[in-house]
This record gives C-alpha cells, structure tokens and sequence, in this order.
C-alpha cells in the first residue's frame, strides 16, 4: 500500500468455505489505510499479506467492470469506488451480497440473474417491415435520451442484494434485468416490445415490484430502474388496453 | 474431468471473443460455438476503454488518410495489407453495431457524431460518451444471448492449449464455480484472451489483463510477435493508473508541466494550439508514444508536480466548463470525484504514463490465422499487424469488431473443412495437464506478491518508456529468478471452488512466460521505434536492420528470436511527422498511402528512410 499509512481498521469480513464449513461466519482482519485505499484495495491487501484464501470478484477498479458489488456495514456498494477512510475507525462488516446465494466468501451466484437477462430478449429487434440499411438507423440526441440511463446498468447487482422483493420472491426477473428490457423498448430502433412482454407481464415479472425503490437508491451508475420499472408496468397496461379494445392483437406501446 | 466437444471454441468473452462467436453463429448457425471466459463476459476488460473507435465516415475524411495515419502512427511496423482490410471494414462493422443497439453518440440531426484523437488527421472516432468499450462490450454480450448455438462457459479458466499431429485439439480449462477441470474439445480455436498490461506496477490496466492466452499460445508451438511494443497512455491517475480518456485531449484538454507550461510544444508537436481549439496531430493529440516521451523529459528536467503516488502532470478541462464535461465526459467527472474528490470543472487532473496495451501478440496474418494450424487470435491477445510499434488510440476497439468477425468466419471455415475427431491421446495429454496444474494447490513457499510486485517494478525500470541494454539485461536477470522463485510458489488455498489463490498463480506463470519474451525481444532490437525508445547509442529508427517483425518462440531454455519482413504495399517508411512539421500531409505517409489499392510490392526489408 503506498501513500502515507493513515490508521489501522478492522474489516470484518465474512467468510464461507462450502467444502468445510457449515455456515458462514465473520473473520476480523487489521488492514493499514491511507488517504486513497479503497474497500477493495483493503480486501487485495488481506488477500495478499494475511490469508490468501479469501475469494472474491474483481477487475477494473473504476467502477465499471461491476464484479465488486459487496454489502458494506449493511449497505450495496462497489468495493473499488467506497473508501476505508469513510469507515475509520471501523470496524467494517464485508458481506457478500445479500439475496443472493452464496458460493463462497464473498463469491454469490449469478446464474439466476443471467438467466432473468436472457429471459427478457435484451437485444434490439429491428423493424420487420422496413429493416435499417447498410448505414442503420437515424436517432436524434432526445431519441437517445429515452433510454439513455437505461443502458448505463452495469450488472453489478446491488439492485438484487437491496431489493426486498427479490429476498421474498426468488423467481422475480427483478431490477437490473427489467431495465434491461425496458432499455430495448424504449430505444426509438427497436420493434421488440411485443416479444419482450410475455416475460414482464408475469407475477414474477413486473408485478412483483412494489415500487419500494431501494433498487434505484443501491444503483451506482444513477440507472433508476424503479422508474423502469413503473414505466413497464403503465406500457403493459397500455398493452393490455390495446388488445381488449382495438380489434387486433400485439399493441405497441 | 468433464469433457465438451465443440466445433469452435472461442478463449475470452471480451469484445473480439464475443463478435467472434457472434460470426460463427450468423455464417454457420449449424456449428457449436463454446466461448470460454475466466469472467463474465460483462467483466472482460473491453469494458474499461473509454474514448472510442475508429471508422471513416463523413465527405472529408478517406479511407487513405486513416490509411497512412495508422501506418505513420505504427511508426512503419504495420502490415500494410492488414490496414488496408481494417480500414475498409472498419466503418462497416461501427455501423453494423448501431444496428445491434449500441447508443452512439449522435448529431442533432441524428447522424453518429465523431470525435477528434490522438495521431488521427480526421475527427472519425465513434463515440459513447466516454463510456464505448462498456456500450460496445455489452452490445454484443447482449446480441450473443439471442443465437441458440453460442453455449458460454463462464468463470472457466483456461489453462492449456491442446495440440496434437501439428494442429490445435482443444482447451483444457477449470470451471472455478463447479471446482473441476474440463476439455473443451475443438478442432479449430480462437484466442481473444486480451492483453498483458499487469506484467507493469503502474498500469491502466484491469486485474484480468495477465496475458494468459498469450503464454497458451506462446506454450503450445504458436510464436508470440512484436512484443517490446508496449504502448504507455500518457494520462493515467498516478499509483492507481485508472484511465483518463484520450476523448479528453480529443474535447479540448490541455497538458501543464509545473510551471503551466503546455510543454508538448518542446517536443516536436507544436506549435501551441489555442486553449478550446484542439487541432489533430498537433500538440495533446498527438501520438501516445511521443506524449508518454515528453513526460519523461519533463520528469527528468524536474518540471513535473510531485504527487503522494509519484510524478504528474496536469491535465486541465476547467475551460470546457461543467456542463459540457457532464454530457461529454461523465465517466472522468465520476471517476475525479471518487478517486480525486475533484471536480474536473474547477481542479485539473494530475496524470501520468501508465502501461495500457499490449501492440504485441500472438501471430496472425489478415485472416487471424496463426502459424498454429486450428489456432485463430484476435484483439488485444493478437499481432494482427495493424498497430506496428505504436498504437492510435480507437483503432483497437474497431479491430476487435473488424477482425473478431473475420476470426469467427474464419475459424468456422476451418471446423468445417477439417473437423477434429476425438482423439483418446488428446484426453489423456489434458488428463496429465489437468493433474499438474491442480498439483500447485496447497504447496509451495514463494509468495505470490513477492513475485508479482517484484516482475512489476523490473517491467517499470528495465522496459518502460526509455529503454538501455543495462537497464533490460537486469530485467531480464530478475526474470530469470523470479522464474526459478514460482517453481516452488505459494498457494495456500487448496478449496476446488472460486479458488483465486491458485488462479492467480497460474496467471502470474503466464505473466512470467510472457515478460521473459516482452524483455528478450526488446534487447534485440537495436533501434528506437514508436514505443520501443533505447537511451543506449540506438535513438534512431534503423530500416535497414530493424524494419521487421520480432517473433519469439517459446524454448526450455528460454525464448528463441527470429526477425520477419514486414509487409509494405504502397507506403515506404518515411519520416514520422506531427504538429506544424506533419502539417499538409509531409512526411507521415501521404504520398504512399495516397496509391492504396495500387498493387502491392513485395514485402521488402531494405527500403531505406
């Protein structure tokens, strides 16, 4: 760790071994911190002078590779963007993510998610009648704007560990692949909404949402995907609308 | 050991591994295609890039200027026919991913804006913001989940290339979430592993970035080429390295020694350009080489600002104003804040040179071939030939799209003209691989940071920006022992599962493997070449001796070097020119690059200056 030593703290970190242990269990480590030692420079610090068993995710550290999502002293946060001095004197409590099951340490399972991913068609479905050209398509600043913060979701996954829903109703799609649906629909290129809908509007789509919000708070990359959500859920019913009042099927929001 | 067959395995799920299969699957959605990925996709380091990617667009742009830019900007070490097919595809392939969602910035009128970078005459590189890497990497993860024959095996790390008869037989690989090894059975492999920056203490570079595919190629018979390249970004954080886009120069940012001198005007890229009025290959856009060198001036002269994480620059936006900053560039705005608590509206950033990309790789020719029959590379992983000894930034993004298709394609050919049966040899061989690697768990006493810091600080001092034959010869000495130190490494964790101890020795074997042939290469090359600068009596470019490619070929005892010719088609080596002396298309390639599409000469060694 360079730069000036500032302070000791104790990160209490939990630990899971599946092989070994019968359930997980807090590890207390003394970590020296500086001006600009990061959460996850603090766990590399463990990893690499006081027990190289402790697994967990990372990468880019600037916040935007998303595998170091963590539950910091009962909080989601990226590791690599939060900072050991916010925490001195500590201690620290580093969990995995909550709602999520554990692998190990501070490892979650992220199969579940990926598959909520493919299961909302994430990928823009152009026009049928009249496909983009060599050239694609025109799409002005304002078109961007629609969906813009949409696709800044980075799926790190603090949306899933602070979502109350997502703990009592393990099948909802939940936050970040929501948002990644309504990402595409809102995206002025795309004609898939009516292929994406059969996924949102189920109980354990859309509908499990009870718009508590913690998602949008937890979201590092300011993505709101309770507000995603609400939209869905009004374009749903418009869709709803549509199919009962206009004599054809597949409305379009 | 579980065992997959596939008709083509791709290695990486970066940019270029996901197009790759992306390829496959639209030219051949009869064929399996596996990508394997030590992450999730989502994860690859493609995700860091920021500025953008190049494509020529636009009436006043052509296709020969990019052309002779990326010719000039390799200082001549470019195959030129691989530019040429870049160039050409390039645009092509940015539009192909508008059309898959990726949100480009745009004009008022809706048309795909561009912006002006480093080393490029024309303002022709596509943009997402500050964000394109993580907008192109999650377009095409994205797009992969809708074809049915792409099967990802995700968190499986790749550990050894399998050959037999002369021709690749598969992958061997660990699936760290389950906690077993697994042959991946493939007649034809695509290596798109990403690059090697993490062989450097300070570098820009994700955690992931530890040159695996290389060391498996490099291993397995297929040469590594060109590998003392290096490309230094000039504006990383110092200690951190995290990146501070070329897209900011490409704005209007200016570089500030410690007396708020814009020094880029002492070294050849003048003259100073007004504040706000950024102009191309003048001053902070010029090339990165040239950039990262004048630092290092400067550093010596004492005019740089000492930092708590060592000497700076300054890197001042404060003129483009809050608002354009938050439209243009909110990733550094976020990034100053968290890491700085700066807001690059009213503070300028301190920056540094920081190890960024690997020009060097495994061999290929236009077709991502390798000499290794069955083994295709592309991206970073590569020596495509497209960057010679120094990389424009955003040409690399639009290779992994250009070449990644043409990687699929081309591998897809090769599982269907020559399919590789099962083989019982080949299980057994990865069977005795699988045993060895495993056997590293639990034992040992060499530290693994011991090592890995160690190899940092002898790549910062020994291959850096400034390069002597003392300097390499004791870097490459420590190399040596810290080889002979990882026979006996340290790995404690003996659990199947996530176990990250031992995935991170085997990365550190790879950077050991790979840094021993970065630094052999560098000690032959007897001449000073866009990254590769010696300070020892070689400051010159030598075409008479050096306008070649080095390969490398992995022994026992060490690399083995060999020299190849470098493909020239219609653009001689001449004087490398920026600012007011690369004004008006002197020198910098103009004159050849203007013939393309002339017919080829022969790859030549002997052209002069």
């Amino acid at each position: 760790m360079s730069g000036e030593v500032l302070g000791t703290i104790t990160l209490r970190v939990q630990r899971y071994r599946p092989d070994v242990d019968e359930a997980p269990h807090l590890v207390d480590y003394a970590v020296p911190w500086g001006q600009d030692t990061s959460v996850l420079d603090a766990l590399t610090w463990i990893k690499d002078h006081l027990d190289p068993t402790l697994a967990f995710r990372w990468s880019c550290r600037m916040a935007i590779c998303g595998s170091c999502g963590f539950v910091l002293n009962g909080t989601p946060r990226l590791g690599c963007e939060h900072f050991v001095r916010d925490y001195a004197p500590g201690p620290l409590v580093v969990e995995p993510l909550a709602n999520l099951a554990v692998e190990r340490d501070l490892v979650v399972d992220l199969e579940p998610f990926l598959a909520s991913l493919e299961r909302v068609r994430p990928w823009l479905a152009p026009d049928p009648d009249d496909p983009p050209g060599e050239t694609g398509n025109r799409q002005t600043p304002e078109q961007l704007l629609a969906y813009h913060d949409y696709a800044m979701c980075i799926d790190c996954l603090l949306c899933y560990a602070a979502c109350p829903q997502v703990a009592l109703a393990p099948d909802f799609l939940g936050p970040a692949a929501i948002t990644a649906a309504v990402r595409y629909d809102k995206d002025s290129r795309d004609h898939g909404n009516g292929d994406r809908l059969p996924a949102l509007d189920r109980e354990d789509g859309l509908w499990a949402c009870t718009f508590v919000g913690a998602c949008s708070t937890a979201c590092p990359k300011g993505v709101d995907p309770a507000a995603a959500i609400q939209q869905a859920k009004a374009a749903t019913a418009a869709a709803w609308a549509a199919e009962f009042l206009l004599p054809r099927r597949g409305g379009r929001s | 050991m579980q065992t997959v067959r596939t008709d083509v395995a791709v290695v990486g799920g970066g940019g270029a591994g996901l197009r790759a299969a992306i390829a496959v699957a639209e030219a051949h959605p009869e064929l399996d295609v596996t990508v394997l990925s030590k992450v999730y996709p989502m994860r690859s380091h493609t995700v860091a890039a920021e500025g953008g990617a190049a494509g020529v667009v636009g009436a006043d742009d052509s296709l020969e200027q990019h052309f002779a830019d990326t010719v000039s900007g390799g200082d001549w070490l470019c195959d030129q026919d691989v530019v040429q097919y870049f160039v050409e595809h390039a645009a092509h392939e940015m539009y192909r991913l508008e059309r898959w969602g990726c949100p480009w910035s745009r004009t008022d009128e809706g048309a795909v804006a561009v912006r002006r970078f480093g080393g490029m005459s024309r303002p022709r590189t596509w943009f997402a913001a500050d964000k394109t890497g993580f907008h192109v990497l999650h377009t095409l993860f994205q797009t992969s989940l809708q074809h049915p024959s792409i099967a990802r095996m995700d968190e499986c790390l790749a550990l050894e290339l399998l050959v037999r008869d002369g021709r690749v037989a598969g992958v061997l690989a660990y699936d760290q979430r389950e906690g077993y090894p697994v042959l991946v059975e493939a007649g034809a492999v695509v290596m798109a592993t990403g690059g090697a920056g993490r062989l450097y203490a300070q570098n820009t570079n994700g955690a992931i970035v530890t040159g695996d595919g290389m060391a498996m190629a490099y291993r397995a018979g297929a040469p590594l080429r060109d590998l003392e390249f290096v490309q230094y970004h000039p504006t990383g954080l110092p200690g951190s390295g995290i990146l501070i886009t070329e897209g900011c120069r490409g704005e209007g940012g200016v570089l500030l020694n410690a007396e708020g001198r814009r020094y880029l005007q002492d070294y050849g890229l003048g003259p100073e350009t007004p504040v706000g009025e950024p102009r191309n290959k003048h001053m902070e856009l010029g090339p990165r080489d040239r950039l990262s060198q004048a630092f290092w001036h400067e550093q010596q002269a004492g005019r740089t600002v000492a930092t708590p994480r060592g000497d700076a620059v300054h890197l001042d936006l404060r003129h483009l104003g809050r608002a354009y900053l938050r439209e243009r560039l909110p990733l550094i705005c976020e990034l100053t804040e968290q890491y700085l608590g700066t807001d690059p509206a009213t503070a300028p950033i301190p920056v540094c040179p920081s190890v960024h990309y690997s020009m060097g790789g495994i061999e290929t020719d236009v077709t991502t071939a390798t000499p290794l029959p069955g083994l295709f590379a592309v991206g970073e992983c590569a020596s495509s030939g497209l960057h010679g000894a120094n990389r424009l930034g955003s040409n690399s993004l639009a290779e992994l799209v250009v070449l990644g298709r043409v990687a699929g394609e081309r591998a897809a050919l090769f599982a269907l003209a020559e399919p590789a049966p099962a083989d019982a040899r080949v299980r057994r061989d990865a069977a005795d691989a699988a045993a060895r690697h495993l056997s590293l768990m639990g034992r040992g006493s060499e530290p693994q940071v011991a090592i890995r810091e160690e190899l940092g600080r002898a790549m910062d001092d020994g291959v850096g920006i400034f390069r002597t034959r003392a300097g390499m010869q004791r870097t490459a000495a420590t190399v040596r022992d810290l080889k002979q130190r990882y026979a006996d490494v340290r790995v404690a964790d003996t659990c199947p599962v996530y176990n990250t101890d031992w995935a991170a020795a085997v990365e550190l074997g790879a950077m050991l493997d790979v840094a021993e042939g970065l630094v052999a290469s560098a000690l032959a090359r007897e001449e000073s070449r866009g990254s590769h600068q010696r300070l020892d009596g070689f400051g010159e470019r030598d075409d008479a001796r050096f306008l070649t490619h080095t390969r490398a070929w992995w022994t026992p005892d060490g690399p083995r070097l060999e020299h190849t010719p470098v493909t020239i088609t219609t653009s001689p080596p001449a004087t490398r020119a920026y600012g007011a002396a690369g004004a008006g298309g002197a020198g910098a390639g103009g004159a050849g690059a203007g013939a393309a599409g002339a017919a080829p000469t022969a790859a030549t060694e002997e052209a002069g200056r």
